[in-house]
């Protein structure tokens, strides 16, 4: 596995932002009552990210380090705004449905978090895939909880019925308790599976939760 | 974990009192009620949800049990009791199936999953009634007598009509299947009084700060037609004396349980006069049950010889 891939394999499955580091739960569990919502929200979250990740890994020699918080806000913000715009002007109705939560993309742990434990450490390349990874695994685990959300809790999938007329749809499931119950629910689902590949033999190192190993880490000296 | 039961020092009295026993009392407290409503809505066939419900409650006990390999307790009857508390709290017409999930919520997410008896942080049967009313309003909401479908006395009372005190005492009205007899409630109330399983603290506080709240803010004054309509009303007797009573989800200390009692009073008074529904009294004991551990926390005796002026 070369190490693009490998950056690719770690956002999607070993360090799962939704389901393995638990960052971003804000739009995570606010904006997944269906699945087209949470495609939305997690493919517009994956071009902040690539984008973001490209600038600052290529700004990362220049940003003096007691400035980088600043520094990476502003770039954040920026793609966000553009992000926003575009949305506002190609897709007004997932724009809609999508609301406060796209301006909030700016204040979303995972992209301050990529960008400060590897964008502001890696190369360009390497940067834009961790961006991918993280971003597509981000994307996921919004549309995992938005289609079970919707199929309990309205009897479709991405607007199509699924279940017969006769279902009664349990409503929870897509207001704000319902989003707890599933995110649990399929959190641990995942930990089980990871839990028997690693029982397997399978070697699924332990998550640092920040994503960049605590040797490389040099927070502690900073601060 | 030890530790949190040494409340006080000794000597201690040693008592016959298991979990078991507790919860047979409370389910024979709560067989008057039961019957009534069976009774009562017996054109609805109420007897099969109450049937339903309570088994579902018991079998999803036992089989989350053995699955997870841990010793089973269904022989303490707690999860009977749920089971019965959520069937008393639904509408006699729910589809079977409704009171089913109900069930399993309340045994297998609220109760089991926190730690089984005793570490559960709200009421099993009201968090399940909660999930229920919110995911099924339309059912939960529909209340029938004799075949006729209308609004419950306390929904009249609300939309400022008057209502006859004499039925809604005895209970021949629209409500949940145990809701409706006041009397009957009291009977089982009276025995776990007398048996010293519940005392008067928490629903006497319950009751007197209720009662104040609705004739400051009522608009009807000292009415006492009106407030023994509230009293009688919705779900108050059953909560007070049946499930804001609940060992595991109320407090331990003296001082606690007053601020405990006053908290239900004040939180269902707002529901019902200010709220959206007629009823409150099952969102005021769950909000209630969550602010037990910081209830606690500030009434804690203080050990002999510790604090005072410093």
């Amino acid at each position: 596995m070369n190490k693009y891939t490998e950056r690719l394999y770690n956002g999607l499955v070993k360090e799962n932002p939704t389901f393995v580091l638990m960052l971003g739960m804000c739009p995570t569990l606010a904006v997944t009552t269906s699945a087209v919502n949470g495609i939305g929200m997690g493919l517009s979250t994956t071009a902040v990210l690539v984008l973001s990740n490209l600038l600052i890994s290529m700004l990362r020699k220049i940003i003096p380090d007691s400035v980088r918080m600043p520094a990476f806000i502003v770039v954040v913000a920026s793609f966000v705004t553009i992000v926003q715009f575009l949305m506002e002007g190609f897709v007004p109705s997932l724009y809609d449905s999508l609301g406060i939560y796209i301006p909030l993309i700016v204040v979303n742990c995972i992209i301050l978090g990529r960008a400060e434990s590897y964008a502001s450490k890696y190369p360009v390349l390497p940067s834009i895939f961790d961006g991918i990874g993280m971003g597509l695994g981000f994307t996921v685990g919004l549309m995992a909880i938005g289609i079970v959300r919707e199929l309990v809790g309205s009897g479709k999938v991405f607007n199509v019925q699924l279940l017969p007329s006769s279902y009664e749809p349990i409503t929870i499931f897509i207001l704000a308790p319902g989003a707890f119950f599933v995110l649990a629910v399929l959190t641990a689902l995942q930990n089980k599976v990871r839990n028997r590949a690693a029982k397997r033999g399978i070697p699924m190192p332990e998550a640092t939760g920040c994503g960049a190993g605590c040797e490389t880490c040099g927070m502690k000296e900073k601060e | 974990m030890n530790e949190n039961y040494n409340i006080s020092a000794s000597p201690h009295i040693r008592d016959k009192a298991t979990s078991s026993n507790l919860m047979l009392m409370v389910l024979i407290a709560l067989l008057p009620a039961t019957i009534f409503g069976i009774y009562n809505f017996r054109h609805e066939n109420a007897w099969l949800l109450v049937v339903v419900t309570t088994a579902v409650a018991v079998l999803s006990e036992y089989i989350y049990q053995k699955l997870m390999h841990k010793p089973v307790t269904i022989k303490d009857f707690s999860a009977a009791v749920t089971g019965l508390l959520l069937a008393l709290n639904l509408p006699p017409t729910l589809p079977l199936w409704m009171g089913a999930l109900g069930s399993i919520f309340a045994v297998i997410v609220v109760k089991q999953l926190f730690g089984g008896l005793g570490q559960n942080f709200m009421n099993p049967a009201l968090a399940a009634r909660c999930f229920l009313l919110i995911s099924f309003t339309g059912r939960m909401t529909y209340f029938v007598y004799d075949g006729v479908t209308g609004a419950t006395p306390l929904a009249n009372l609300k939309a400022g009509e008057t209502v006859d005190t004499m039925t809604m005492l005895l209970g021949n009205i629209r409500g949940t299947i145990g809701e409706t007899s006041v009397l009957a409630i009291m009977i089982g109330a009276m025995f776990l009084l007398l048996m010293g399983v519940i005392d008067l603290r928490i629903p006497g506080t319950y009751i007197v700060t209720f009662v104040v709240f609705i004739t400051i803010f009522g608009g009807h004054g000292f009415d006492a037609q009106y407030i023994t309509a509230h009293l009688c009303g919705g779900g108050l007797m059953l909560g007070a004396w049946f499930m804001a009573t609940d060992y595991v989800t109320s407090p331990i200390t003296f001082r606690g349980q007053i601020v405990y009692g006053v908290c239900l009073g004040l939180l269902t008074g707002l529901f019902r006069l200010f709220g959206g529904s007629a009823e409150g009294v099952s969102y005021a004991i769950i909000i209630s049950n969550l602010l037990v551990p910081l209830i606690e926390k500030v009434t804690l005796p203080k050990p002999f010889g510790k604090g005072g002026e410093k």
